[in-house]
């Protein structure tokens, strides 16, 4: 066996009362490519930072062919050979795609940056791995599979031999994330050791050579690829076998919420194209597809935020017309959105307000806030749904992603909303809250709310879903019921691969 | 109409179009390469007041000229070092560090000058900059004294907007000011520090701003008196981005509204019965006609504002 | 080296921030009046001695406090809404000329029980018309506030300066040019006989504590306190910005049109350009020292009035000029966000 070309002794890293990486070593040698497995949370990203430079261990040492690593500078990674490939791209979208691949490159007081040279070198890498790119686009204007080609042209620029690749296909459909393989066994193939984050099964059995599994910050197993299996790595990940909570059968009631050929318009850019829905009571239909594909217009369809520019929308059988969002909630519908931090919640605010800012009306008389009410009612929330972290006055901020969750679903459920609209809840959040999360909803659906779930998730969507519809490019795939519904053929739908018999309006 | 090609028509109001766009050349500049870097530097009006005071301060005691804006530039330096320290290291609120840097460096030169120059009749004068004469273009007609018959700092504003220009767009540190302005944790990914492009940027931009301060006592005027500065700081930031922040652009445009200065000054003498006041608000007004033109429009640099915390991903 | 995030804030470290800025902008400002050849000491003593030295100056710095107070609010409602109204300034001369205007001819004629109430409002509407533009610049065409409030403030004070040089010049005013002045009885009656302390001073408490009210008790408090701290996180809670804003910019405007106002009725009866020493601006300094909180706007209020005021009596008697109090105030707006950052951040080795 010949040298690591990393070795990784050690790391630790301590955030304020969090231990995100403990003790952790780890080997990588030439040619290899290497999956860090585990869930939200187990440390991955964190230790990759490390090794790139972003963040500084508390313990520990890095050896790249054997030299240690300075700690905490990017550019001494890059220099020695190290490049990694973010989960949100280090990009700037208003530079051209050789601008960003040149930045930081060159010598910094130069009198002349030399394009001309840049230029051909960029184009010879991006000829040799098959990553087709112009130079002179401007990066905002490219698709989400081009930028992250960008984000890994970068690395290959300055001369990496060792790739760190982040949930590289957490933005990709189903055949970019086949030609990005591709592009990683060709790398591996060409002499370059690569290391992928990823917690996807499929993913990682397909691709890897070695899997290391992260849980809790501690390594705690390798595998050779092809000595495990789905089922090994499934446990190892989460250490004991906890299902997720999974949905018994159900009798949908009336159509609660019904959307017919709607077109809503961004900007004047259209978003969703004429699409068709019918959401009964009682039951949960899934939208899924990768990210980008139009979910954001439609979760602000429900946010007072968007109106829609044709179509119909109905509500329990009237139209809908363009509410905002207190006749939204007062019409009984409940909101989950994507971006927690961001929409959720406001982290200055108290949980309690918190809890009844976006249902002022009925927590308050005459424009007074019933501080008294708004209080009690997020006791009440914070005991029937475990929300742990803080009392009714205490800072929002203080609480921890799968707890702050919990607070959202909280004041939206406790009041049995007739419907329910979440986006993407489980995102980012470690295997006790999704499946406390999971639980939330389909009791809620026992209980008759009807529940659009709009995800990305795969496991989530076989778990929950009584019928799925794929969203691709701003369009809606006809629904198929849950037992029609697997892996593969969700996949392809969510590649825009529909049944073409099934044309969209038929048995909505 | 005659009236428009009079004025027009005489070399006097582009000699003075020049003049009045050399202090917002250098401010305007100066702001911009703060804001490409992802810094908004609202002490402007307090640096190019800070500017004018110490470079005609300097003067009256003995130095020559270009010292004077030497020590301009310097001082203005030290104010943009401290507003780093406020905004980049720290990561306060850029607003409201700018406008106390505003406050502060504006209060602290009038302290300094009532210190060393007493209260008096007539504030006291050096003797400012004398406008060159440019072997052969300065004699040819209309072209001569219109354009090249001005003082060495306003030809030098001129060449400092084409060495940004050229610095911004052609050269690795340009580049490097620009990724720290559209997303800092990229350029860290790059290996750029964003602190150190940040602070060198802003020291610089606001060395740029003590200049254009200084010019107006050593060159537009001979002396210094409070409040000479009337806004000039604030114009500079609506031109900024009205130039789309691009300094060619930035230099079009602080002509571009020196020459509705200029225009609206001889407008004053010439027009009976308006009163002055109304003349005098038209640069403001166009100032901010500007920016509600361009603020849609301008592709304004994504980190601008957005404090950098390193590991903070 | 490194910043790390404080988990809980004390209490004690809020209050003690403000008093921490201001003996730190002090001590700063106490080092340039020693260059300057005096002892800070002295300098600072008789600073506190000329503002609260005997009854007069006393009633001196409250009446000073007045506008700073109302400023201050403007500042802090705005403020805490994110709306950055740097406009204060012209908004208090729009405020002033109006009431100049009214309180003169046009409505002379009404008993003072119904005249000073009427010009009072008519100050905070004048005000709220300034800040109309910059606020309709910025929903309507994403324009920053805070670059058009700012400039504004020069177009209002030339506006000003052209009323007063034309429609409402003082004919019998020599020299120094003056608006006519308003009838007698629109006058605010005086508080403490004798002096120059007027009921426009218990009116700017009275409103502090409105606006307490307002930001901590009623709906439309929590919601433009929420578009401040999170505009995306208000907006998917039904928080209707534009709305929000322009009802946050009215009162902000408001406020120092008032204070416009009630300098002019409080004080000398008429306007001229230099009405204000900067009383908009410096508004901001004591929103800041306050914390934005409105019952602090009127401690912080008070000792810049005190800084003001005792000045000018340490400027005779030491020869240290004034204008070492705009440097301590102006100073003491950094030196409190610079401890408001370590309320919240931790050095770390």
């Amino acid at each position: 066996m010949s040298e690591p070309v990393l070795k990784i002794e050690g790391v630790s890293k301590r955030f304020g009362s969090a231990l995100a990486n403990d003790d952790i070593s780890l080997a990588l040698f030439k040619g290899e490519i290497v999956a860090l497995l585990g869930e939200n949370g187990a440390g991955k990203t964190t230790l990759m930072s490390i090794l790139f430079g972003h963040y500084v261990p508390d313990a520990g040492r890095i050896l790249v062919d054997g030299i240690e690593l300075p700690h905490g500078k990017p550019r001494a990674a890059i220099r020695a050979g190290v490049g990694m490939v973010h989960q949100h791209f280090s990009l700037a979208p208003n530079l051209t795609v050789l601008e960003n691949v040149m930045a930081g490159t060159e010598r910094l007081w130069s009198m002349r940056s030399r394009t001309g040279a840049a230029r051909k070198k960029l184009l010879a890498i991006a000829e040799r791995f098959g990553l087709k790119v112009d130079p002179d686009a401007r990066l905002g204007d490219l698709s989400v599979g081009e930028q992250q080609r960008v984000e890994i042209l970068k690395a290959l620029y300055n001369d990496a031999r060792i790739l760190i690749l982040d949930e590289p296909t957490a933005v990709l459909t189903q055949i970019e994330a086949g030609r990005l393989f591709a592009t990683v066994k060709e790398m591996a193939a060409q002499g370059l050791s690569l290391i992928f984050i990823s917690h996807k099964l499929d993913e990682v059995m397909a691709a890897a050579d070695r899997i290391v599994v992260l849980r809790g910050g501690k390594v705690v197993a390798e595998r050779l690829a092809f000595e495990t299996n789905k089922a090994e790595l499934a446990e190892l990940i989460v250490g004991c076998r906890v299902t997720r909570p999974m949905r018994e059968g159900g009798a949908p009631g009336e159509i609660a919420l019904e959307a017919r050929e709607v077109t809503v318009k961004v900007g004047g850019v259209e978003r969703l194209k004429q699409i068709n829905f019918r959401l009964r009571a009682g039951e949960i239909l899934a939208v899924i597809g990768v990210s980008g594909n139009g979910q954001a217009a439609l979760g602000q369809l429900f946010s007072g935020t968007l109106a829609h520019a044709s179509g119909e929308l109905l509500l329990f059988g009237e139209p809908m017309g363009s509410p905002n969002v207190a006749e939204i909630i007062a019409a009984g519908l409940g909101r989950i959105p994507e971006d927690r931090s961001r929409d959720g919640a406001i982290g200055e605010m108290a949980i309690w307000e918190n809890a009844v800012l976006e249902r002022l009306s009925s927590y308050s008389k005459r424009g007074l806030v019933d501080r008294k009410a708004g209080i009690a009612f997020a006791q009440k929330i914070i005991e029937a749904f475990d929300v742990r972290g803080g009392a009714p006055t205490s800072r929002a901020r203080l609480l921890s992603g799968g707890n702050m969750q919990k607070l959202v679903l909280g004041r939206n459920l406790y009041e049995r909303p007739r419907i329910l609209i979440a986006a993407q809840p489980a995102r980012g959040l470690d295997e006790g809250a999704v499946a406390a999360v999971h639980g939330r909803i389909l009791q809620a659906r026992r209980q008759g709310t009807a529940v659009l779930l709009i995800s990305e998730d795969l496991d989530e969507v076989v778990a929950l879903a009584d019928r799925v519809q794929a969203i691709v490019g701003g369009r809606l795939s006809a629904p198929i019921d849950a037992v029609d519904a697997n892996a593969r053929l969700l996949g392809l739908m969510m590649a825009g691969e529909w049944n073409s018999e099934r044309r969209p309006g038929h048995a909505v | 109409m005659n009236l428009l090609v009079d004025i027009v028509g005489s070399a006097g109001l582009w000699a003075a179009v020049l003049r009045i766009a050399t202090p917002l050349i250098f401010g305007t500049l100066g702001a911009l390469l703060c804001e490409r870097a992802g810094v908004l530097n609202l002490g402007i009006e307090g640096i190019m007041t800070f500017g004018a005071m110490i470079g005609w301060l300097s003067v009256y005691h003995g130095t020559d000229l270009w010292t004077g804006l030497l020590i301009a530039a310097l001082a203005g330096g030290v104010f943009g070092l401290l507003h780093s320290v406020l905004t980049v290291t720290l990561g306060l609120s850029q607003h409201v560090s700018g406008l106390g840097m505003t406050l502060f460096a504006s209060s602290f030169s009038y302290y300094v000058f009532r210190l060393i120059v007493p209260v008096a009749g007539t504030p006291p004068t050096v003797t400012p900059f004398q406008p060159i004469a440019i072997p052969g273009l300065s004699t040819v007609p209309f072209v001569g004294p219109a354009f090249f018959s001005e003082t060495p700092p306003t030809y030098l504003a001129i060449m400092i907007a084409l060495v940004i220009a050229y610095i911004v767009f052609r050269t690795p540190i340009g580049l490097a000011i620009r990724m720290t302005g559209e997303n800092p944790h990229a350029a860290e990914a790059q290996g750029i520090d964003p602190i150190r492009v940040r602070y060198g940027a802003v020291i610089v931009g606001s060395a740029l701003m003590g200049m254009g301060g200084a010019f107006l006592t050593l060159s537009a005027f001979n002396s210094f008196f409070p409040t000479m500065v009337q806004g000039r700081g604030w114009i500079c930031i609506a031109l900024v981005v009205f130039a789309s922040w691009r300094p060619g652009r930035a230099l079009f445009g602080a002509l571009l509204f020196a020459f509705f200065d200029a225009f609206q000054l001889r407008l004053q003498t010439a027009v009976q019965g308006v009163p002055y006041q109304t003349f005098l608000m038209t640069p403001y007004i166009l100032s901010i006609i500007a920016l509600a033109i361009m603020s849609r429009r301008a592709r304004v640099p994504q980190a601008l504002m957005q404090p950098y915390r390193l590991g903070e991903r | 080296m490194r910043f790390e995030r404080r988990e809980d804030r004390p209490l004690y470290l809020m209050i003690l921030t403000p008093l921490l800025a201001v003996v730190a902008a002090l001590a700063i400002a106490g080092i340039l009046i020693a260059i300057a050849g005096a002892s800070a000491f002295e300098a600072y003593w008789r600073i506190l001695v000329g503002a609260f030295g005997s009854r007069l100056s006393s009633t001196e710095t409250l009446t000073r406090a007045t506008p700073l107070i109302l400023t201050g609010l403007a500042a802090a409602v705005a403020f805490r809404a994110r709306l950055w109204n740097i406009g204060a300034e012209g908004q208090f001369y729009f405020g002033a000329i109006a009431v100049a205007a009214f309180g003169s001819n046009m409505l002379a004629d009404l008993p003072a029980p119904a005249l000073i109430p009427l010009l009072l409002i008519i100050g905070a509407i004048a005000g709220m018309v300034l800040i109309v533009i910059p606020i309709w610049l910025r929903l309507r065409f994403s324009v920053d506030e805070v670059v058009t409030s700012l400039i504004l403030n020069f177009v209002a004070v030339l506006f000003v300066s052209m009323l007063i040089d034309g429609v409402l010049k003082d004919p019998s005013a020599f020299g120094w040019p003056q608006s006519q002045a308003v009838v007698d009885h629109a006058m605010l009656p005086k508080l403490i006989a004798r002096t120059r302390l007027h009921i426009g001073f218990p009116i700017a408490i009275a409103l502090a504590a409105i606006i307490s009210f307002i930001h901590s008790r009623t709906v439309f408090g929590m919601q433009s306190r929420a578009a401040g701290l999170s505009p995306s996180g208000a907006v998917f809670a039904g928080v209707q910005l534009g709305p929000t804003l322009v009802k946050v910019a009215c009162l902000s405007g408001g406020l120092a049109g008032l204070a416009g106002a009630i300098e002019v009725l409080g004080v000398k009866g008429y306007v001229t350009t230099d009405l204000s020493p900067g009383f908009g601006y410096d508004g901001i300094v004591v929103a800041m020292l306050a914390n934005l909180n409105p019952l602090g706007v009127v401690l912080a209020a008070i000792f810049t009035a005190m800084m003001f005021v005792g000045a000018d009596g340490m400027s005779r008697s030491l020869g240290i000029p004034s204008y070492i109090a705009n440097v301590t105030v102006a100073l003491s707006l950094l030196t409190m966000l610079v401890a408001l950052f370590f309320t919240q951040y931790r050095l770390r080795r």
